[in-house]
């Protein structure tokens, strides 16, 4: 049995204390130890972008970071972007409406990613949203139907922002 | 013919919890007890075995067992997988062992597996299994495989011949000996992984109280898998399940049955306790199979028309070092080539040669697109020494719609005649050049030229067979809850299997998605299934399901008209109720119907109406459905850096009829993608040695959303007279044409430099290569 430190960290709104083996992946934590198995592993080293989650906020890769560095932190998992049940946020509502997705393996990272982008690039261009997806791979949609999706949801958040 | 729902792109019932993280793919099952897996994977292309010391690995803490072949063999009733599709064309059999003996044949051959606490823990024992090797000569190049002095890829092998055969039918060289032209071309052409973003994986659990095996695994079929466990291990079909949960991508290297997947549930037997496995991307790259390199040398005779009189050439394919599925892929590639053409006489001679690499199994388009390949390069090649234009060489040899059903001399894999069912290939060909505008792009070719700019443009036909049978099962039952549920032997692994079914199924049962449940992938839900293959769901068991549902719409409406004492023509099916037809008052639900023929203990059944409102269908269709398309493709080439840009990509394709328009389309544009990769990024690398050199998806390109242009589809309908839908299969056609009509693009964008291509994929090193090569020919500067 390997190292083990006790880390605690707030996941989509909730505390969680555990003691966990430092050598253990956030990913690996994530899906194991809180049974959050939306993030999905595709590569881990990096490359495919499945197990993207925010990380205070921002896009990481879960694959490539420990549990314990998530100790004291905000993470944010596919699990969290919902506002509650049968409620899609409305990046997935664009998905849906859009093909966005096929096998949805890629989905979670693809989705966690433009949360971040959509939050920063609020009216973004076709390329700025490629741009912005060069670092997940999808093999099912050729991402005609993630990057329609995406600019969808650009004007859906929009829409919801002036209509406050 | 758009119904309810039949014909309309109504939302998928899979996006909802694939959108929300609550899906189940193979690595989200979790089993109290579980144990995890890892396996020792062969460091060489060949060696001996001379040896396996475990002690080490079982010393570690948290390692419970360690697994050799030799631990096996005697709970083995077969010792290896024999799976091979059946063909005379075998020279020798080589089955792939559940685990190695005393020889590996390819890097990453499963050697041992490892059970401990978790995968953290299973790898650290794989390390410290030792296993003593001899290192044997290997064999990268399925050319340099069949030469004399090659040495073996199995040590005690004849040779390295795993199979020949020739296709074809005619006077071949009697066409050749009165041709106006006869031309050559030497082709490579390579494909790689599948790579679905989810790897593979397996999860097995013995249940001692009911002696039953419960085998999780990202099979794309389930009952294959059941059979060849039930084979291996000995045991019956009532005590082994094979179910396949959320697939993550399958692209064809999951249909095959895998080592592991026995392994693994063995493993658990053994064990007692639960046990998983999961593939790393890794392991991805050298143990889930591939398609790799053909060889070809092909020659066309043509009169001075450009009409052809013949084709005939070699084609050597590299096989791998085991039969993992069998002779299927060359003949696929040599059965397309001459398919969509008027072509007189063909013979095409097929070796298949054995290397020291992962097995070759069917990858998206399964050996099709090289066929197309091969042919549209001949194409061009008539164009450009006659002088004629590429599209008008094409017109005058396409089979025309006036001759379908059009009764080709090729024989399918089985013995069946190949019949083009229906189709007007001229036609596609002309809507696509129209939006594409062929015409006018000589005009933008050399405006740009006169800039220093190399635009080029290609076009690329091809025609698949789909929907390969006999059957797929098909169960529609409605229940006392009153919801409709589907179950099929039909595998989904992220094509929209499930929401295909509903909309079939929800069609004639009251066009209420909602309402319907569809269950794949699980030997316990459907006795028979043929699973994903071929592109062949919508057609086998989409055409199953609209048989069983008719059924059982006839016998609820006959029922309902008992009930109601309402004429059954009188009658209608609004959501989950039958009504006379505009009163809702006078109506009974589904449930209500069921209700009434689940039997009440003493009381009659519904006058002439049989127990259950179900009904199961296996509607047995041999002949394939051919659906057929063009792309057409306007490409950038930077003659400097090799660089090729994709400007524009239309893309027809001719599907028969369609379900939904948003699936079509996305399965058009994943397949568009994948054949884009292949074109220009794919390349699975091996050095002499047989060492793979691109083992992580870093160094094995994958097309991202940067180098994807906005694909243009278009869609022509014939209805096939094959099945009641009139629908053909989609799932592979996507890629077929678009390597071909890639490098053809590209060809003409380097017309000025008089560059030649005859290889897929193409790098840009390999085009900066070739313009200078063709320079220093040319021993000047581009013609204008």
């Amino acid at each position: 049995m390997s190292e083990t430190r006790n880390i605690a960290l707030t996941v989509n709104g909730t505390r969680y204390e555990r003691e966990v083996e430092v050598r253990m992946t956030l990913a690996d934590f994530l899906r194991q130890q809180l049974g959050l198995t939306g993030t999905h592993l595709g590569c881990e080293q990096g490359v495919c972008g499945a197990c993207t989650i925010l990380f205070d906020d921002y896009s990481a890769r879960s694959c490539l970071m420990l549990a314990v560095q998530a100790n004291g932190h905000q993470v944010t998992t596919v699990e969290g972007l919902a506002s509650g049940p049968g409620h899609l946020h409305p990046l997935q509502q664009a998905f849906r409406d859009n093909h966005g997705l096929q096998c949805g393996f890629c989905t979670p990272g693809i989705l966690t990613t433009l949360v971040e982008f959509l939050r920063e690039h609020p009216a973004p261009t076709e390329g700025e949203v490629r741009v912005a997806l060069s670092g997940n791979l999808c093999r099912c949609t050729g991402y005609q139907g993630i990057v329609a999706a995406a600019l969808d949801a650009a004007k859906r958040l929009q829409a919801d922002v002036e209509s406050r | 013919m758009n119904g309810k729902v039949f014909g309309r792109s109504v939302e998928r019932l899979e996006d909802a919890d694939l959108l929300q993280g609550a899906a189940r793919f193979i690595d989200d099952i979790r089993i109290p007890g579980m144990l995890e897996a890892a396996f020792v994977r062969s460091p060489h292309a060949h060696a001996a075995i001379r040896g396996i010391d475990k002690s080490a690995a079982l010393a570690l803490p948290g390692v419970h067992r360690v697994f050799v072949l030799a631990d096996l063999m005697p709970h083995l009733q077969i010792e290896r997988l024999v799976v091979g599709l059946p063909s005379k064309s075998y020279k020798q059999d080589h089955h792939r062992p559940a685990l190695a003996g005393d020889e590996v044949v390819h890097v990453g051959e499963p050697v041992a597996i490892v059970v401990a606490d978790n995968r953290y823990v299973a790898e650290d024992g794989a390390a410290l299994v030792e296993v003593d090797y001899d290192p044997l000569p290997a064999v990268a190049d399925c050319r340099d495989a069949l030469g004399a002095g090659a040495p073996r890829v199995h040590r005690h092998a004849p040779h390295n011949l795993l199979a020949e055969f020739a296709l074809g039918y005619g006077d071949v060289d009697g066409a050749f000996g009165g041709a106006a032209h006869v031309l050559r071309e030497s082709i490579w052409q390579h494909r790689g992984g599948s790579h679905s973003i989810e790897c593979r994986g397996a999860v097995a659990v013995h249940d001692a109280m009911e002696d039953r095996l419960t085998l999780w695994s990202s099979t794309q079929m389930p009952h294959a898998a059941q059979r060849l466990l039930c084979d291996m291990l000995g045991r019956d079909e009532n005590r082994v399940r094979v179910i396949t949960p959320d697939v993550g991508g399958g692209f064809g290297p999951k249909l095959v049955f895998y080592p592991e997947d026995v392994v693994t549930a063995l493993a658990a037997l053994l064990v007692g306790r639960p046990l998983k496995w999961i593939e790393d991307r890794r392991e991805h790259f050298v143990a889930t199979t591939q398609e790799r390199d053909q060889y070809w040398e092909a020659e066309i005779a043509v009169d001075g028309n450009a009409r052809i009189l013949g084709i005939r050439g070699n084609l050597i394919h590299d096989h791998g070092a085991y039969t993992a599925r069998g002779v299927n892929l060359p003949h696929n590639s040599a059965e397309t080539l001459p398919l969509q053409y008027e072509v007189p006489a063909y013979r095409m001679n097929v070796r298949v040669a054995l290397t020291n690499k992962v097995p070759v199994t069917p990858v998206r388009g399964a050996g099709h697109p090289q066929g197309t390949f091969v042919i549209e390069r001949l194409l061009d090649r008539v164009a450009r020494e006659l002088k004629l234009d590429r599209a008008e060489v094409r017109r005058r040899n396409l089979i025309h719609a006036d001759k379908m059903p059009y009764t080709t001399q090729l024989k399918a894999r089985g013995g069946m005649p190949i019949i083009l069912d229906s189709g007007d290939y001229p036609k596609c060909q002309h809507q696509a050049l129209a939006h594409a505008g062929w015409e006018t792009f000589g005009a933008r070719q050399q405006a740009a030229r006169a800039h220093g700019r190399y635009l080029g443009i290609g076009l690329a036909n091809y025609c698949k067979g789909t929907g390969r049978g006999p059957f797929e099962a098909v169960t529609v039952r409605i229940g006392p809850s009153g919801k409709v549920h589907v179950y099929s032997g039909a595998a989904a692994m992220g094509q929209s299997t499930r929401t295909m079914l509903a909309q079939i199924v929800a069609e004639q049962l009251g066009g209420k998605m909602e309402n319907v449940t569809v269950t794949t992938g699980d030997t316990a839900a459907i006795s028979m299934g043929m699973g994903g293959s071929n592109s062949r769901q919508t057609v086998i068991a989409g055409s199953s399901a609209h048989a069983a549902a008719l059924k059982v719409r006839a016998k609820a409406l006959k029922i309902a008209s008992q009930m109601l004492d309402v004429a059954e023509s009188d009658l209608e099916i609004e959501g989950d109720r039958i009504q006379a037809t505009g009163m809702r008052e006078k109506s009974a639900s589904f449930g209500e119907i069921a209700r009434t023929v689940a039997g009440t203990a003493g009381y009659a059944l519904p006058a002439g109406v049989t127990p259950g409102l179900e009904a199961t269908e296996h509607l047995v269709i041999d002949d394939m459905a051919h659906a057929n398309g063009t792309a057409v493709v306007e490409v950038e080439v930077d003659a400097e850096t090799g660089a090729v840009g994709i400007v524009k990509f239309i893309a027809l394709h001719d599907c028969g009829r369609i379900i939904n328009p948003m699936l079509v389309d996305g399965q058009i544009l994943g397949g568009t993608a994948h054949g884009i990769g292949n074109a220009l990024f794919e390349w699975m690398g091996y050095d002499d040695n047989a060492q793979p050199v691109t083992t992580n998806l870093g160094e094995y390109l994958l097309v991202t959303a940067t180098e994807m242009p906005h694909i243009e589809i278009l869609h022509h309908e014939s209805p096939t007279p094959l099945n009641p839908l009139g629908v053909k299969g989609i799932g592979e056609c996507g890629v077929i044409p678009v390597a071909a009509a890639i490098i053809s693009a590209i060809e003409d964008a380097l017309m000025p430099f008089g560059v030649h291509l005859a290889q897929a994929p193409i790098s840009p090193a390999q085009i900066v290569a070739l313009i200078e090569a063709a320079r220093e020919r040319m021993q000047g500067t581009p013609t204008k």
